[in-house]
């Protein structure tokens, strides 16, 4: 009984949650039995968010057990850093290196770490570390980046990535077919960062 | 736990909230109610969205109750929701409605927040069960939820008796699959008038304590039959665990051989049932979120158990604290533990970019030295934290009127050096904080109120209330007008003041002018919440870095938005050494609401121009 162990991780505001939904809307719909579960207080408050994903035969714990996860998708560098341990030593990282410092950082309290991907790196996991943020405002609308994640996510996933691929563009088809067409190319960018086969 | 995976047209992911919310309406409820309070919000939120029933967020929990009550006494089907503490509220009217019984089911369902992602405290509702003689149900995850909120239905119904289905934020807060039905119409409300039952003077309550107990009874015999209670099977018989709610798939995930007792109906327990499986393994531990319940009564039948001195007592049972707990009683070896976590900054949640509160502690912040401040229950919490550190007590829905008022009742003449300020939002002066200001009027309080009035119940995800114009599904409605209300409640005309917050000068000297006042006087502020439809987004700002002079005023108001560019030290004509700090507005998130400007004499803030686009996320 194989269980894939997915991680999303962020700051609120930044869409971790919408995206753990969309992949896990793209597990049901494969045929999985599927939990979701989010560590997030006050997280629409700018906080740290992280969302467990798992899906297989049979799921039973909606939380990853530590050390378990297979993959974490990183919206922030250090939120990447502040969650790798719970990935298994051969865990992939697909990690946005976006640097976002909070107040108690930008007002001197605490240090935001120099280079948290090399961190990541020095862990010996496989990192795919890229900018989805410069991706989106090339597609012309930083607003795609969310896209530019699931795209990047998409090539280490158990089921075909175009069936994740076909929940975001489905979602505007019909409403707003050139925004339909926006996110597919984000879609296919973000995946070309992070390749299984590289 | 999830039933067998069925065809994907049938299956659908729902949280357990949304669950509840399925469940209750193809029950066949026509009245549903609550006030928004995590983890519970989304299971009125998704009632609603169903036809041919009424759902409303009431003022507070106490009236949610009442409005279910008076539902159910017509002999129709009703569910109240709310979390853990909100049963604290609502317990006067539900403690009497026990012993009366109900005619159309009642289901309670109470949400606790076990591990306290959002609340105040961590208290376990499942002691309402045993206080209010009420059967207590508890789901594990989505597809229990869903059968539970039918079961409870019909059980209410069977014992004429209100029903508590208890879930956990790990029940609410979970996506899983579940496979739903059909909605079935009950009966027409028909209130038929009973003085015995329905009026609870001493006279009558007492002739009902007989009726109670017998129920008690019948309940004891259902505990032992019930199918809700079951027994997983497991082969290793060395340790058997008996629990209940989400508990149950965090020990299957772990001990995948353990004979696992699951209360489904948790109240009151089938203690025979228990008995005996506890006489088929060798060592039976009670795991249960979050208070030792089950385990005292399981001991006080003199059922061998082991639970709290193996389990800790509050937070929640997840595998890596469960394991670690039972694995020696079964000689194992506890697997290497994973890497510690990276030592890291703290990231904790914060006011959004132009929130409203944040011109109010930024303002309280420069008062620190005179006020006292008595806080409340809202995101406005937040305003403990860095950088405004303006908050001095958080304790329940509305206590800062009663908590202000004491301190002021407390001190002494010579003691009076400090102001008393009581802060509120407006959803949760609805709730509750307008009783305790109506003792400040009463009592003469030397109490400042700041009304932060910002259109919605922010925290629990933007709540239409009375005040806001706008019901449940956001049509018109009446709408409450605070400056009258607090009139009316006592406070003199001239000492109520609305402030538009983001006019930092403005409100700092009404509130530096109503402190320096004896007597009660309210300040309400009135811009919206960020994350609502009524706030208006302008272009933003940016920092001119040839104009910024480093001075950090800006940044001292704790905005989001607003951070160091640089830091440079520099020497003053005096010869002091001054830290400089240079700002930069980031102009993705900054909104434009214009509240730094008031700060910056060096008028280094001006507009961006350039565009926002559409939404384009998926």
């Amino acid at each position: 009984m194989s269980i894939t162990n997915i991680l999303v991780a962020g700051t609120g505001g930044q869409g971790v949650m919408t995206a753990a939904e969309i992949l896990a809307l793209a597990a049901l719909a494969h045929g999985y039995d599927v939990k979701k579960t989010e560590v997030a207080g006050m997280a629409q408050r700018g906080g740290v968010v992280t969302s467990h994903l798992r899906f297989g035969e049979k799921v039973l714990s909606p939380v990853i057990p530590a050390g378990e996860a297979d993959v974490l998708l990183a919206f922030e560098a250090a939120e990447a850093l502040r969650c790798c341990h719970e990935l298994r030593p051969a865990g992939v990282i697909l990690v946005n290196t976006l640097r976002l410092a909070p107040p108690v950082v930008s007002t001197g309290l605490f240090a935001y770490p120099d280079d948290p991907i090399a961190s990541l790196r020095a862990t010996g996991r496989t990192v795919y570390a890229f900018d989805a943020g410069a991706i989106a405002r090339e597609l012309g609308e930083i607003k795609l980046i969310n896209t530019v994640m699931l795209g990047a996510i998409s090539d280490h996933l158990p089921f075909p990535q175009d069936e994740l691929k076909e929940r975001i563009v489905a979602r505007f088809r019909d409403r707003k077919p050139e925004l339909a067409e926006a996110n597919a190319r984000a879609f296919d960018m973000g995946r070309a960062q992070a390749r299984a086969a590289a | 736990m999830t039933t067998a995976v069925k065809e994907a047209e049938d299956r659908l992911l729902l949280s357990g909230n949304e669950a509840v919310a399925r469940a209750a309406w193809e029950a066949g409820v026509k009245v549903a109610t609550s006030y928004p309070g995590t983890p519970a919000t989304e299971i009125l939120e998704a009632i609603a969205l169903y036809p041919n029933l009424h759902a409303q967020f009431s003022v507070n929990e106490k009236v949610a109750m009442e409005v279910a009550i008076g539902a159910a006494m017509s002999g129709v089907r009703a569910l109240c929701s709310m979390k853990h503490v909100g049963m604290n509220v609502a317990a006067d009217a539900f403690m009497t409605y026990t012993l009366t019984g109900t005619k159309g089911g009642l289901v309670i369902v109470v949400a606790d927040d076990v591990g306290l992602s959002s609340s105040q405290n961590e208290q376990d509702s499942r002691y309402w069960g045993r206080f209010g003689h009420m059967p207590m149900l508890e789901p594990a995850d989505s597809q229990e939820a869903y059968e539970m909120t039918k079961a409870a239905f019909e059980i209410s119904e069977r014992f004429a008796t209100p029903v508590i289905l208890r879930a956990t934020t790990r029940v609410c807060h979970v996506k899983a699959v579940a496979v739903v039905g059909e909605r079935v119409e009950g009966p027409k409300a028909e209130f038929v008038p009973e003085a015995a039952r329905w009026v609870m003077v001493p006279g009558n309550a007492r002739n009902r304590l007989p009726l109670m107990a017998a129920r008690d009874v019948a309940l004891k015999a259902f505990t032992e039959e019930t199918g809700l209670n079951r027994i997983d099977e497991g082969s290793d018989r060395r340790v058997g665990f008996v629990t209940s709610g989400p508990v149950a798939t965090t020990l299957r995930e772990v001990f995948p051989d353990a004979p696992i007792f699951k209360l489904g109906f948790s109240c009151p327990l089938p203690i025979e049932r228990l008995r005996a499986f506890a006489a088929t393994v060798d060592t039976l531990v009670v795991a249960e979120e979050t208070e030792p319940l089950i385990e005292m009564e399981m001991k006080a039948a003199g059922i061998a158990v082991r639970g709290k001195e193996i389990l800790p007592r509050f937070g929640e049972l997840l595998p890596h604290v469960v394991g670690p707990a039972v694995r020696p009683l079964l000689g194992i070896a506890e697997p290497p533990a994973p890497a510690a976590p990276a030592k890291l900054f703290p990231r904790p949640p914060t006011l959004c970019p132009a929130c409203p509160h944040l011109a109010v502690y930024h303002t309280l912040a420069r008062l620190r030295k005179k006020v006292v401040i008595a806080g409340d229950i809202g995101c406005y919490s937040l305003g403990a934290g860095h950088p405004w550190g303006a908050l001095d007590t958080c304790v329940s829905m509305g206590a800062s009127m009663g908590v202000a008022l004491g301190m002021d009742k407390a001190r002494d003449e010579d003691d009076r050096d400090k102001a008393v300020l009581a802060v509120i939002g407006d959803s949760t002066f609805l709730h509750m904080g307008m009783q305790g200001l109506l003792d400040i009027t009463y009592t003469g309080g030397n109490v400042t109120v700041l009304l932060m009035d910002n259109g919605t119940t922010g925290m629990t995800g933007g709540q239409n209330h009375p005040a806001n114009g706008r019901d449940l599904k956001g049509a018109p409605a009446p709408k409450v007008d605070f400056a009258r209300l607090v009139t009316a409640l006592g406070v003199a005309p001239e000492r109520v003041h609305v402030v538009d917050p983001y006019q930092l000068p403005v409100l700092d000297r009404t509130l530096r002018q109503e402190i320096a006042t004896p007597g009660p006087s309210v300040i309400i502020t009135n811009r919206p919440c960020t994350l609502i439809e009524a706030f208006e987004r302008h272009q933003p700002y940016h920092t001119d870095e040839d104009a910024c002079t480093g001075c950090g005023k800006c940044i001292d108001i704790g905005c989001p938005a607003i951070s160091v560019a640089r830091r440079e030290t520099a020497v003053r004509k005096n010869g002091r050494e001054v830290e400089l700090a240079f700002a930069r507005i980031d102009t993705a998130v900054c909104t434009g609401c214009g509240m730094c400007v008031n700060v910056c004499a060096s008028e280094a803030i001006v507009r961006d121009e350039t565009a926002a686009k559409e939404d384009c996320r998926p």
